[in-house]
């Protein structure tokens, strides 16, 4: 049975086994690879995009949970990488090898969204949950201030 | 055989030779070699299909292509080597690009690993730019019919008498008509006037890995693909006894069980197992879960941390390869009732990039592609032609940005198992491996066990120093048993001891082969240096001195220490050694009041022609490590990109500060007893510490960075417990159970 969704902000739908974890509906399914797999249980949010505007982990998250739903990937975060967290990690240039960040952007877009000048408890609260093996942290942290003084889009 | 391994100490020339300018009349393309002696001269019954292994190529319309089969993890040379060349041949960072090679037959024969890219690249590429200029200048003066030597060159364009102009792009068909000039007589550019070398030029990857469109292994797609999963033993070099293929082909999507042969030949070393190759990940991997497998263990399932702690013990005390004996550190120290006695442990890591290994293949009859982030395209080129039955021409390998390698992903088992897999289902397929699979399934930083001793001079000064080393050794499971160096990847670091001592001795025992070890961040290093500069504070506790003055004190005079025997890579230089401990106490404010509860350690390093040296600032709460800052300084000779060495040491400081504080792999009954990041954590953003980079002012030739600021984490970490608690950590990770 096909579930129904809004993908980046256009009708989508798709007739899986209604267990498959989105990461894998959006990964193999729909060709949409800027999500990454890293650990399948929720331990280090290289999956993690919005759904109805909450950073959410994929990897567990059965696709039957998101009928009518709406979810952003990171390739919808923005049409051109102009979202303030975007151009932040830009200007601090945080990325290394890269892996984790699509998840880490996610995850600093919607603490943003929520609480528009975090603390650096409020910045490890939300990307603690996150793993970067390259050990970009320090520039994360300074690259979501960073967004933060740039204010809403 | 044994196969193309890609010895980790590559003997790099810093030669190059400019062998000759193709033209194609659209752009002016030079082909160059890195490198004289990893490729030797093809047999004449087999000439080279291309001689160069790697191109500079400038268009019409002005754009510059570098075309180097270099893999980008995150070390930034996407743009530090861009970079050398634009500087050189005067154009615009905007204007020039970067392609990755696919492996060409035999020829493109670039490793990217121990720290190399930058300091084996950099006067190749400056050559190859300036030759580039000389020629695109010469077409600019035939055409002004002036004297080349009166003509300049800024921002991509040649400027003549009287401020006329032409751009390259105007000048490349002219240009690939002359001679290419001499690389080693060429006039490189006065180091004073570089524009871009020693700026920090925005990295070439960075936007793309913001916004979801970088392509990194798994994200290949490609028509027709299949996934697929392997069930491997879970012991290293054991077998399937049984399993159910009947239930995993009932699983919805599976299209095929493949029995996987295990390679351990050609430097290979796939596991074998069980394929389920499925039309997605998800049936793919309810398929592998429906296999019911019964494994044999085989021979080594009897393996264990405390087994091989036992034999390491046992060859310790029979006496391993003596590596360094100058003067008799053995009596000394037992006629010294005071000498001072330690051993020290260091645990298996395993690499644990974010992306977990993946490869696509695609073997037709007569071709097999692959697509693989690796850090060696040609050695799963010349494994796969060989296992398969195809020539390595056949066979291309397209190299793929790297979601994390640190060593890992040198080998070629992925690969190769892609390979197998699409060949017996005659479709391209895409190999995933799980985290459980990364995780229990790798090659690991070794096991070892460091007996130190030594004995103080009536000044404190150290008159003897012994250090007795076992570790199941890397070369001892990679390389051929007649040929193999075992202390080879294991030694450095130890053996060349910087610290002036009359008399030191050092052996080097190793486990019989079996248990499957690798090049991890930074390699014999990671442990070594935690060992000395540990034990060294040891010595300088003993002897009531400031850790800081006991170690520069023992560094000078200043002097050139060599790694016996052959004295393999640039000897240590002490002066730089002190000069960034120095430097990284100073702005540690090293000796100055800490807020209440907070002490410092200090470590330095030298490694892969880097000196680095940190002061980590702890505290210690019910034996709970907190780490607050850590302040580094690097001597890297000159650095390229000043930022980018900064994310360097920043990278290899958090790194070192998982396995320092975190987690180990461990092994039981011949199995690994981590899976996935709850069982094998990592340091995560609220742990992090604030770091602090200096970077030593040089012009001197660059050396890495990619490693050199992991070593000294652990030991300036630890030292710091030790002034905040008495407590001497010998053992890695630092458990609360050992401090409190």
């Amino acid at each position: 049975m096909a579930i129904r969704f809004t993908l980046n902000g256009a009708a989508s739908s798709v007739d899986v086994d209604p267990n498959t974890p989105l990461l894998w509906v959006l990964r193999d399914t729909l060709s949409l690879t800027g999500t990454k797999y890293g650990c399948g249980m929720a331990q280090c949010g290289a999956c993690t995009v919005h759904l109805d505007g909450e950073a959410t982990r994929t990897c567990v998250l059965p696709v039957s949970a998101i009928e009518g739903k709406k979810v952003t990937t990171i390739e919808g975060l923005s049409k051109d990488g102009s979202h303030p967290v975007q151009q932040a990690w830009i200007a601090e240039q945080v990325p290394q090898c890269g892996y984790c960040q699509s998840g880490m952007i996610m995850t600093a877009a919607e603490l943003l969204a929520r609480k528009p000048k975090p603390s650096d408890a409020d910045i490890d609260s939300a990307i603690g949950g996150h793993i970067c093996r390259c050990g970009t942290y320090p520039r994360i942290r300074k690259a979501i201030h960073r967004a933060a003084k740039a204010g809403p889009r | 055989m044994k196969g193309p391994l890609p010895r980790r100490r590559l003997r790099f020339s810093r030669r190059s030779f400019l062998q000759a300018g193709a033209a194609t009349g659209a752009v002016l393309a030079i082909g160059f070699r890195f490198d004289d002696a990893l490729a030797q001269a093809p047999p004449p019954e087999k000439p080279a299909p291309n001689p160069f292994d790697a191109w500079i190529k400038i268009g019409k319309d002005g754009v510059v292509t570098l075309v180097m089969a270099k893999s980008e993890m995150g070390q930034g040379i996407f743009t530090a080597l861009p970079m050398i060349v634009a500087d050189e041949l005067d154009v615009d960072f905007a204007k020039i690009k970067i392609q990755q090679a696919a492996t060409n037959a035999a020829w493109y024969n670039h490793g990217t690993g121990g720290s190399s890219s930058v300091r084996t690249s950099f006067t190749p590429l400056r050559q190859v730019g300036a030759a580039a200029r000389a020629m695109l200048v010469e077409a600019a003066a035939d055409q002004w019919k002036v004297d080349p030597a009166t003509l300049t060159t800024e921002n991509g364009t040649v400027i003549g008498p009287g401020g006329k102009q032409l751009a390259y792009g105007a000048l490349v068909e002219a240009a690939a008509k002359l001679p290419v000039p001499d690389l080693k007589t060429i006039a490189l550019k006065d180091p004073a006037k570089f524009k871009l070398i020693g700026t920090s030029v925005p990295r070439y990857d960075v936007p793309s890995k913001t916004n979801g469109t970088a392509q990194f292994g798994g994200d290949v797609r490609l028509p027709g693909m299949l996934h697929a999963v392997v069930a491997r033993p879970p012991v290293y070099g054991g077998s399937v006894k049984r399993y159910d293929a009947a239930k995993a082909k009932a699983v919805k999507g599976v299209k095929q069980i493949v029995e996987l042969p295990k390679v351990d030949t050609d430097g290979a070393f796939t596991r074998g197992g069980i394929a389920v190759v499925a039309d997605s990940t998800y049936a793919a991997l309810q398929g592998r879960e429906a296999l019911e497998i019964e494994w044999e263990g085989g021979p080594n399932a009897a393996i264990s941390n405390d087994s091989l702690r036992r034999d390491f013990e046992a060859m310790i005390a029979k006496g391993g390869l003596v590596v360094r004996n100058d003067g008799d550190a053995d009596k000394l120290i037992a006629g010294d009732a005071k000498a001072l006695k330690a051993v020290y442990e260091i645990p298996f890591q395993v690499h644990a990039p974010m992306e977990p290994l993946n490869a696509t293949a695609h073997v037709k009859p007569d071709s097999v592609e692959v697509w693989m982030g690796c850090q060696g395209p040609q050695w799963p080129q010349g494994v796969i032609a060989g296992v398969l039955g195809y020539k390595p021409e056949q066979v291309k390998v397209h190299t793929t940005l790297l979601g994390g390698a640190f060593g890992r992903r040198y080998a070629c088992d992925f690969g190769l198992e892609a390979a197998q897999i699409s060949k017996a289902a005659s479709a391209p397929v895409q190999v995933l491996w799980t985290r459980e699979d990364d995780t229990r399934h790798g090659f690991y930083r070794p096991f070892s066990i460091h007996h130190m001793a030594a004995a103080l001079d009536a000044k404190g000064a150290p008159s003897a120093w012994t250090h007795r080393m076992a570790s199941t050794a890397i070369a001892t499971f990679w390389e051929a048993p007649d040929k193999v160096k075992h202390e080879e990847s294991e030694i450095g670091g130890a053996v060349n001891l910087p610290y002036a001592v009359p008399a030191m001795h050092m052996e080097y025992s190793h486990a019989p082969r079996g248990f499957p070890t690798m090049w991890w961040r930074s390699v014999e290093h990671s442990g070594n240096a935690f060992v000395v500069e540990s034990f060294l504070d040891e010595l300088a506790s003993a002897a009531k001195a400031d850790p800081l003055a006991y170690r520069l004190k023992l560094l000078s005079p200043p002097r050139q220490v060599k790694i016996p025997p052959e004295g393999d890579g640039s000897p240590l230089d002490t002066a730089r050694l002190s000069a960034v401990l120095e430097l990284a106490a100073a702005k540690a404010g090293w000796g100055k009041p800490l807020a209440p509860g907070r002490f410092r350690g200090i470590a330095g390093h030298y490694s892969f022609e880097s000196y680095a040296a940190q002061v980590a600032e702890v505290s210690v709460t019910k034996g709970k490590v907190r780490v607050h800052k850590v302040v580094c300084a690097v001597d890297c000779g000159r650095a390229i990109s000043p930022d980018n060495v900064k994310a360097q040491m920043e990278s290899c400081i958090v790194y070192g500060l998982t396995a320092t504080l975190k987690s180990a792999i461990t092994v039981k009954d011949g199995r690994i007893e981590q899976g996935n990041f709850h069982d094998y954590e990592m340091l995560r953003i609220d742990e992090s510490p604030e770091i602090e980079v200096h970077i030593v002012p040089s012009d001197r030739p660059p050396t890495g960075t990619g490693e050199p600021g992991l070593p000294p984490t652990a030991p300036a970490v630890a030292n710091a417990i030790f002034a905040a608690t008495g407590k001497r950590v010998r053992r890695l990770p630092i458990k609360e159970s050992d401090l409190a």
